[in-house]
C-alpha cells in the first residue's frame, strides 16, 4: 500500500528544488544589493564625516598699541599680526621659503577671523591674547591623520618641517578640532577649509521653487485636460505616446533645449535659477503628467457620475470632486519628480550653472549653482581637502532626497483613499 | 449657459400648469442607441405617466440601463455612444440643440446602482446640488432644504446628530438613501434609478422600496431592476426589454399575470434570463 500523498511522489522533488533555487537566488540578489548600498553609503559617510570637523590652531597674538590702533581697529594689518605670532612661536624658522611654509599652516582667512574676533571683543585691544585660528587644508588633513609620514618627503605635499611644527603645536595643546559650522554657512571657495554648501543649497532651492511653480500647475492642468476633457481619439493617443517618450529623453537634451531657447532665443540670464528651474520643469513635466493621470484614473467613475447626475457641469465635477481626490497622488508624483530634478546635473551644466559661485544667490536672476553641480565641481578640484567636502555634500544631497521621498510616502499613506 | 438655464426654468414653470393634468411626462419616440457600429436599442416607443413608478425589467444586456441613461443624457459621457430618435420631457425634446445637459439633469435626477455619496460630509452631500444650481442662497434656507430632503429620504432621524460626518461612513442602505436625498434636494421632476437596491441587503432594500413608494407622490420614478418581485412590489407600470427591443409594457399587474408576449412570459416565469 503506497501513500499517494507521499513526499516521495514522482517529480515532486524536482519541483521543490526549482522553487528553492528561485527563492535562494532572489534572496542572494537582495543581500548583494543591500551590501553594495551599505558599502557605498558607508564609505561616503566615512569620508564625508571628516568635513564636519575643522582643525584650529591656537596662537598668542599681540593686540598692543604697536599693532592695533584702538581708535581704528579695522585699519590694523591683521595679516602681519598673525604672521608675527607664528614667527614668535617658531623663532628658529629663518629662511624666507620656510617662513612662507610656516604661514601656510593657517588658512588665508585667519587674518579676517582675527579681525572679527577683535570686533566682537573690543576689550582685547591692547592686550596679548590667545585665539583659536582656522588651520589650512593641508594642516587639517595632517591633523586628521590623512598624511602618510612613512613616505619619502618628496612624495607628499606636507613636508617634514611642517610635520614637526604641527606636532610641536599639538604637544603644547595648541591644536584642536571643532564642529565645522562654515560648511553650512559659507559659499564655495578656492580654499577647501573655507568651502561650504550654502550657496549651492540656496541655488538648488531657488531652482526647485521655479521648477515646481512651472511644472506642477502645468502638469496637473495637462493631465486633467487629457484625462477628463479630451476626446479619446488618434490625436490624443499620439500626445500620450509622446508624453511617455518625453519622460525617457536624456536630461542633457533638455539642457541643450534650454540653452537654445531660453538663453539664446529669449536671452534670459545665464546661470540663473530661473532658467535652471525652467529646464528642470521641462524634464519633470512628463513625470508629473503621467503620475497625475494615473491618480485621476484611480478616482472611481461613480464619483463623476454622481456629480454629473445631479447636474454639475464637467468643470464643476472635475474641480469639486475628482481633482481633490486625485490631489494626494498628484502631489506624490510631483515630489518624486522634484527629487529627481534636485539630483539632476547635466541639464544645468548646459545652461551655465556650473560656474564658480562663492556668493549666496539672493534672487531668481542671480548667478547660482546647484548642489549636484557643486559636488561635480568639488570632485573635479585638485586639492585633497575637497575630497571630504565632496562626500559631505553628497550626504546632504542624499539626505534631502530621502526626506522628499519620505514626504511623498507619508502623504500617500495619509491621504490615500480606498474605494 | 446661464441664459439657457434661466430659459429652461421659465419653460419648466409654464409646463408646471399644464402638467397637473395627468398626461405623459416623458415620451420616447423611436429611440435607437448605437455603441460604435453595434446597435444597443431598437426603436423604443414608450410613455411614462406622472407620479407613477415604472419598472424596466429584462435580462442582462437587454438595454434597459442604456435606455434609462438616455432620459438624462448620461450616454453623452460615452464617446462612442450615439442616440437617435426623440425623448420628450414635458413637450421638449431633450436631444434638440438648444438643450443643455446641465439644466436637463437638474430636472431629471439619478440614483445609481452602487451607492456613490461624495467623500464629503452628509450635509455637503445633500447641499451640493442646490449649491451649484444656486436654487438656495441663504444658510438657513440650505439648512431647511438639507433637513427636508433627508426627512423625505427617511434618513433624518438616523443622521441628524452627525451631519458633519463623512457620507461614506454610513452603511450601504443609508448611503443609498443619502444619494436619494441628494437627488431630491434639487426638486427634479423625474428620478431615474438604476438598480438602486442591487448592492443592498434585504432589510435595507425594504426600506428603500418603501421610500420609493412615498416619493411617487412628488416625483415620477423610473426604476431599472433585476428583481421581478421588486418590480411587482414598487411599480404601477412595467416595461419588459429583450435584446434591445421593448417587448411589452403596461400595468404591472397585467404584465405579471397576463403577459401578451411569449418572451415576457418566458422571462417572468424564469424560463429565460
Amino acid at each position: 500500500m503506497t501513500n499517494p500523498f507521499s513526499t516521495e511522489a514522482a517529480g515532486l522533488q524536482g519541483r521543490h528544488t526549482s522553487e528553492r533555487l528561485f527563492k535562494l537566488s532572489g534572496l542572494a540578489a537582495i543581500i548583494f544589493a543591500i551590501g553594495f548600498l551599505a558599502v557605498m553609503v558607508g564609505s561616503i559617510a566615512w569620508t564625508g564625516s571628516g568635513a564636519l570637523r575643522e582643525s584650529v590652531i591656537q596662537l598668542t597674538v599681540d593686540l598692543g598699541p604697536d599693532n592695533v590702533d584702538p581708535s581704528d581697529v579695522d585699519g590694523a594689518s591683521y595679516r602681519t599680526i598673525v604672521r608675527d605670532a607664528l614667527k614668535a612661536s617658531f623663532p628658529d624658522v629663518k629662511s624666507r621659503k620656510d617662513r612662507r611654509k610656516l604661514y601656510g599652516l593657517l588658512s588665508p582667512d585667519a587674518a579676517l577671523e582675527l579681525k572679527q574676533y577683535v570686533r566682537d571683543n573690543p576689550d582685547a585691544v591692547g592686550q596679548v591674547v590667545n585665539v583659536w585660528l582656522l588651520a589650512s587644508d593641508d594642516a587639517d588633513i595632517y591633523l586628521k591623520g590623512g598624511v602618510d609620514t612613512s613616505l619619502e618627503e618628496s612624495q607628499r605635499k606636507f613636508s617634514d618641517a611642517e610635520v614637526s611644527w604641527v606636532d610641536s603645536l599639538t604637544e603644547s595643546g595648541q591644536t584642536k578640532r571643532q564642529f565645522n559650522k562654515r560648511f553650512f554657512t559659507n559659499g564655495d571657495s578656492r580654499e577647501p577649509e573655507l568651502a561650504g554648501i550654502l550657496s549651492s543649497l540656496v541655488g538648488s532651492a531657488l531652482t526647485l521653487v521655479i521648477c515646481f511653480l512651472i511644472s506642477f500647475p502645468m502638469g496637473v492642468g495637462a493631465a486633467i485636460y487629457l484625462e477628463e476633457f479630451a476626446k479619446k481619439n488618434r490625436w490624443s493617443e499620439f500626445v500620450e505616446v509622446n508624453i511617455n517618450n518625453l519622460a525617457a529623453v536624456p536630461s542633457i537634451v533638455f539642457g541643450l533645449l534650454g540653452l537654445a531657447i531660453f538663453l539664446n532665443f529669449f536671452g534670459l540670464p545665464r546661470s540663473s535659477p530661473l532658467v535652471g528651474g525652467m529646464v528642470l520643469a521641462l524634464m519633470t513635466l512628463p513625470t508629473i503628467i503621467i503620475a497625475s493621470r494615473a491618480s485621476l484614473r484611480a478616482v472611481p467613475p461613480s464619483i463623476r457620475e454622481a456629480a454629473l447626475g445631479i447636474g454639475a457641469s464637467r468643470i464643476q465635477t472635475t474641480f469639486h470632486h475628482v481633482t481633490p481626490l486625485a490631489l494626494p497622488g498628484m502631489l506624490t508624483g510631483a515630489i518624486v519628480g522634484m527629487a529627481r530634478a534636485l539630483g539632476e546635473t547635466a541639464p544645468l551644466l548646459m545652461i551655465g550653472m556650473v560656474a564658480f559661485i562663492a556668493d549666496v544667490p539672493k534672487g531668481f536672476l542671480d548667478s547660482a549653482t546647484a548642489l549636484p553641480v557643486q559636488i561635480f565641481l568639488w570632485a573635479d578640484a585638485p586639492q585633497r581637502g575637497f575630497l571630504e567636502k565632496t562626500s559631505a555634500a553628497i550626504i546632504v544631497l542624499l539626505l534631502f532626497l530621502v526626506l522628499m521621498n519620505l514626504l511623498a510616502v507619508v502623504l500617500r499613506r495619509k491621504f490615500e483613499r480606498r474605494f | 449657459m446661464l441664459n439657457n438655464s434661466v430659459e429652461s426654468e421659465q419653460k419648466m414653470s409654464e409646463f408646471e400648469k399644464t402638467l397637473d393634468e395627468n398626461g405623459p411626462i416623458i415620451q420616447a419616440k423611436g429611440v435607437e442607441v448605437y455603441y460604435g457600429e453595434k446597435q444597443a436599442l431598437f426603436g423604443i416607443d414608450i410613455d411614462f405617466q406622472k407620479h407613477q413608478v415604472t419598472s424596466l425589467i429584462g435580462p442582462s444586456g437587454c438595454g434597459k440601463s442604456t435606455f434609462l441613461r438616455c432620459i438624462n443624457r448620461m450616454n453623452d459621457l460615452v464617446d462612442i455612444a450615439r442616440v437617435e430618435g426623440q425623448v420628450i420631457i414635458e413637450n421638449q425634446d431633450i436631444y434638440s440643440k438648444d438643450v443643455d445637459v446641465v439644466a436637463l439633469r437638474a430636472h431629471v435626477g439619478m440614483v445609481f446602482q452602487k451607492p456613490n455619496p461624495f467623500p464629503k460630509s452628509i450635509y455637503d452631500n445633500v447641499a451640493y446640488g442646490p449649491r451649484i444650481h444656486k436654487t438656495v442662497t441663504s444658510k438657513d434656507e440650505m439648512d431647511y432644504v438639507v433637513e427636508h430632503s433627508l426627512k423625505r429620504a427617511g434618513l433624518w432621524d438616523e443622521v441628524k446628530d452627525r451631519l458633519q460626518e463623512q457620507g461614506t461612513g454610513l452603511s450601504g442602505g443609508q448611503q443609498q438613501r443619502l444619494c436619494i436625498a441628494r437627488a431630491i434636494a434639487i426638486e427634479p421632476k423625474v428620478i431615474l434609478m438604476d438598480e438602486p437596491c442591487s448592492a443592498l441587503d434585504p432589510i435595507a432594500t425594504a426600506v428603500v422600496e418603501e421610500l420609493i413608494d412615498e416619493l411617487r407622490e412628488r416625483f415620477t420614478i423610473i426604476i431599472v431592476t433585476h428583481s421581478m418581485q421588486q418590480a411587482a412590489r414598487v411599480s404601477q407600470k412595467t416595461a419588459f426589454f429583450h435584446l434591445g427591443n421593448l417587448v411589452e409594457h403596461g400595468d404591472t399587474d397585467q404584465i405579471f399575470t397576463n403577459p401578451q408576449d411569449d418572451r415576457t412570459e418566458n422571462y417572468i416565469t424564469g424560463r429565460i434570463g
